[in-house]
C-alpha cells in the first residue's frame, strides 16, 4: 500500500486487492485503514521517482513512435505511422506488452484515433482497441462519468443523473458551457478530436541516469550481479528506444557518508545489447574491491554515441553463434585490463626497440635485412661457447640526435642448443655478444 | 586352365586393379611445408582443432613452422591471436614472412587467465587461428582448448616444452621441434593416421 501526505495526516494513495477487499480505499486516512486491517504495509509515496520512471518509459516508448507526450500517469504514442513499420495493431501492441513486461512494469493499453479518447480507454480497461471514429464514440458512451478523467467541475453530472460520457455528449452545449465553463467542452472535444489535443511532445534527455537504492547493505560483489543486470537491461532498453549504443558508462557503487567508489566501463566500439553491456560491467566489477558496503548503485551513461550495426556477409562461413572480433575484443579487455588487446605495427625508427608500436599503422617497406621473429624487450647477454655466425654483420649507427643512440652490429648466429638468434656485439669485435631476438 | 595368358598383357589391358596408395587429399589447411603435409593424415594442421608443438628451448623454428598458415590466413582477411607470447613478436620479421600484422591481435594476460582468454578467442568464432603458450595445463585444460576449436571452427596451436611429451595428451596433432644434432621435426601422435617412425628435416632459413 502507497501513503502520502504530512506525517499526522497520511492518506492511501494506492492500495492492493486484499487490502481493497478489506474494505480500504483510496484517499482514505491511515488511522481508519489501521483500524480495518491491523497488519499491512505502507511503503511512502514518492512523487519524484514516480516522476523518473514515467520518463523512462517514455524514452522507451520512444523507440516505437517519434510522437510520444507525457498525460498523468500515462504515456500517449502516435502509432498510425509507426504501424508502416511494426506491423498492424495487435502485433505492434504485443511488442510494446512484451517490453514493459520484461522491464517488470504493470500496463494497461488502449488504441484509439484520439490521444484523450486512449488514455481514458487505458483507465477503463485494458486491451481495448478503437481505430474509427465511429467505433470511438461508441466505446466512448459507455464510459462512467467517473472514469472520463474530465476536469474537476465535472464531478457533479453524476448527482445530476449524467452519468456516461454518452449522456453527457448528448446534451446541449450551449447549456453545459454556461453551467460548467469552457473548460468542460475543450475537454469533450479534444476526446472526440474536434480539437487538436494540444500536448507537448516527449523529447528523451541525452543522459541516461539511473540509480538503485540496495534494500541492505552489499558486501560483496556478488550480491550486486543482479541490480547491474537490471540496471544494464533498463540502458538496453534506453539506448533501443533512442537507437544509439554506449561508449562508456560509470557505475558508481554509493557507501555511506557520500564516499562512492566508481566503476568506469568503457568500450572500444558503441553497443546496445544488454547481454553485452551486462558482461562487460560484470567483468570490471570483479576486480572491485569492495571496501565499505555498498547502500545504492548508480549507472551514468553520458558518451551516447549513434550506434552502426555491424554487417555480416551473407555467405558469412563462420558458425552462426560466431562473436565479432569486436565483441572478442571487449571481452576480453573486460577481464584482462584495457591495454590487454593490441596491434603492432611499424615504425620508420632503425632501432629495433622503436622499430614497432602499439597499434602503429604506418606503411612501411618490408626491412631487407634479417629480422627475427620474437624480439627480447632488453637485450641479454649470451653466455657460453662462441656462438656459429651464419650471417652479417649488419651495422646499425643512429639515434646521436635524441639521446638513444646506438652503435651496434648485429649478426644471426646459432647456440650450442640450435637456437638461432638475432645478437649484436660492438662494431668489428665479435665478442660481447647481446642476444636481441630469437629466429623462432 | 586351358589358356595361359600372360601377365603382362592383362596388366596392359588395364583389366586388373592395382593397388595403389589413394593420393594424399589436399588439406584444407595446409602448412605450407610440403614435405609436412605429405606426411600428415589430414593434409596440413587438423582443422578446427589442437596442435600442440613441443620444443627443446624457444628460438629452434617453432614459429616458422606456423608462420607460412599465419600468412596465408592473414591476406585472407582472417583474424589471428596471439595469446600471452614469451617475447613480443617483432613485426619486421613476421611480415618478412608475409604476416598482415593489422590482422594479428596481441593479448597480454596473466599465466591464470591465458587459458580462459585462448578458449575465448578460439569459442568465439571470429579467430581463424589462435596461438598459445600455456605453462599450467593439464590434460582437462588442453580438452577444453580442443573443444572450443572445434565449435570455433579455429586452428589451436599451443607451444609448449618437450618435457610435456611422455604425457597424454587430447591434441589432434602433436609435433615434437629438435634442434641437435639437426633441425628436424618429428610427428608424435596425428589423429586419423599412425604417426611416421622418421622425422622430417625443418630447413632454417633466414631472410
Amino acid at each position: 500500500m502507497l501513503v502520502d501526505g504530512p506525517v499526522n495526516a497520511r492518506t492511501v494513495v494506492a492500495a492492493n486487492e486484499p487490502a481493497r477487499a478489506a474494505g480500504l480505499y483510496v484517499g482514505q486516512r491511515l488511522t481508519a485503514a489501521h483500524a480495518l486491517l491491523a497488519q499491512f504495509d505502507a511503503v511512502p509515496y514518492d512523487a519524484e521517482s514516480v516522476e523518473k520512471w514515467h520518463r523512462f518509459l517514455a524514452a522507451i516508448a520512444y523507440r516505437y513512435s517519434s510522437d510520444v507526450c507525457l498525460l498523468p500517469h500515462a504515456i500517449v504514442l502516435e502509432v498510425s505511422r509507426s504501424m508502416g513499420l511494426f506491423g498492424p495493431w495487435p502485433r505492434l501492441e504485443s511488442m510494446l506488452r512484451a517490453d514493459l513486461t520484461a522491464l517488470g512494469f504493470r500496463h494497461r493499453v488502449a488504441a484509439a484515433p484520439t490521444p484523450h479518447a486512449a488514455y481514458i480507454l487505458a483507465g477503463v480497461s485494458d486491451g481495448q482497441a478503437v481505430l474509427t471514429d465511429d467505433t470511438l464514440l461508441r466505446a466512448l458512451k459507455q464510459v462512467p462519468i467517473k472514469k472520463s478523467r474530465l476536469p474537476a467541475a465535472a464531478a457533479s453530472l453524476p448527482g445530476m443523473g449524467v452519468r456516461t460520457l454518452g449522456q453527457l455528449m448528448a446534451l446541449p452545449r450551449d447549456g453545459l458551457r454556461r453551467r460548467f465553463g469552457a473548460e468542460l467542452l475543450a475537454t469533450l472535444d479534444r476526446i472526440t478530436g474536434d480539437v487538436p489535443s494540444g500536448l507537448d511532445n516527449f523529447r528523451p534527455p541525452d543522459v541516461f541516469d539511473l540509480r538503485i537504492e540496495l534494500l541492505h547493505e552489499v558486501e560483496n560483489q556478488a550480491m550486486l550481479v543482479f541490480p547491474v543486470r537490471r540496471m544494464t537491461g533498463d540502458l538496453a532498453a534506453y539506448l533501443a528506444g533512442r537507437d544509439g549504443g554506449v561508449q562508456q558508462f560509470l557505475l558508481r557503487l554509493e557507501h555511506r557518508d557520500d564516499r562512492h567508489t566508481d566503476v568506469v566501463v568503457g568500450l572500444l566500439a558503441a553497443e546496445r545489447d544488454a547481454g553485452m553491456l551486462f558482461e562487460f560491467a560484470r567483468g570490471r566489477l570483479e576486480h572491485v574491491v569492495l571496501a565499505e558496503p555498498v547502500m545504492a548503485l548508480r549507472l551514468v551513461a553520458r558518451d551516447l554515441p549513434a550506434f552502426v550495426p555491424a554487417g555480416r556477409d551473407l555467405f558469412d562461413e563462420r558458425p552462426a553463434n560466431a562473436l565479432r572480433i569486436e565483441q572478442l575484443r571487449e571481452r576480453l579487455r573486460a577481464r584482462l585490463g584495457g591495454a590487454a588487446v593490441y596491434h603492432l605495427g611499424s615504425t620508420t625508427d632503425p632501432r629495433p626497440e622503436r622499430a614497432q608500436r602499439v597499434a602503429a599503422t604506418g606503411e612501411v617497406a618490408i626491412e631487407r635485412h634479417p629480422r627475427p621473429t620474437w624480439l627480447l624487450e632488453r637485450p641479454i647477454p649470451l653466455r657460453g661457447h662462441t656462438p656459429l655466425i651464419l650471417s652479417g654483420p649488419e651495422r646499425l649507427e643512429t639515434g646521436w640526435w635524441d639521446d638513444g643512440e646506438v652503435c651496434r652490429d648485429y649478426y644471426v648466429v646459432e647456440t650450442s642448443l640450435g637456437q638461432h638468434a638475432w645478437a649484436f656485439c660492438p662494431p668489428g669485435e665479435q665478442a660481447g655478444w647481446m642476444i636481441h631476438g630469437w629466429f623462432a | 586352365m586351358a589358356a595361359v595368358v600372360a601377365l603382362s598383357t592383362l596388366i596392359e589391358g588395364r583389366q586388373v586393379w592395382r593397388g595403389r596408395e589413394a593420393p594424399a587429399p589436399a588439406g584444407d589447411q595446409p602448412t605450407g611445408w610440403k614435405v609436412l603435409d605429405a606426411l600428415l593424415p589430414a593434409g596440413g594442421w587438423p582443422d578446427a582443432s589442437l596442435s600442440e608443438i613441443l620444443l627443446p628451448a624457444d628460438g629452434v623454428g617453432e614459429l616458422q613452422l606456423v608462420l607460412p598458415t599465419l600468412a596465408r590466413l592473414t591476406k585472407g582477411k582472417r583474424h589471428v591471436v596471439v595469446v600471452a607470447p614469451p617475447y613480443a613478436p617483432c613485426v619486421a620479421g613476421w611480415r618478412q614472412h608475409g604476416v598482415d600484422m593489422r590482422r594479428v591481435e596481441i593479448v597480454s594476460a596473466m599465466d591464470k587467465d591465458v587459458l580462459w582468454a585462448t578458449e575465448q578467442c578460439l569459442r568465439s568464432g571470429s579467430c581463424s587461428a589462435v596461438l598459445a603458450w600455456p605453462r599450467q595445463a593439464d590434460d582437462r585444460a588442453l580438452r577444453r582448448l580442443q573443444v572450443a576449436a572445434d565449435t570455433g571452427k579455429a586452428l589451436a596451436f599451443a607451444f609448449r616444452d618437450r618435457r610435456h611429451l611422455s604425457n597424454a595428451s587430447p591434441a589432434a596433432l602433436r609435433l615434437e621441434l629438435e634442434a641437435t644434432p639437426r633441425p628436424q621435426i618429428w610427428v608424435r601422435k596425428c589423429r586419423g593416421g599412425n604417426a611416421p617412425s622418421q622425422p622430417v628435416a625443418l630447413t632454417r632459413y633466414v631472410h
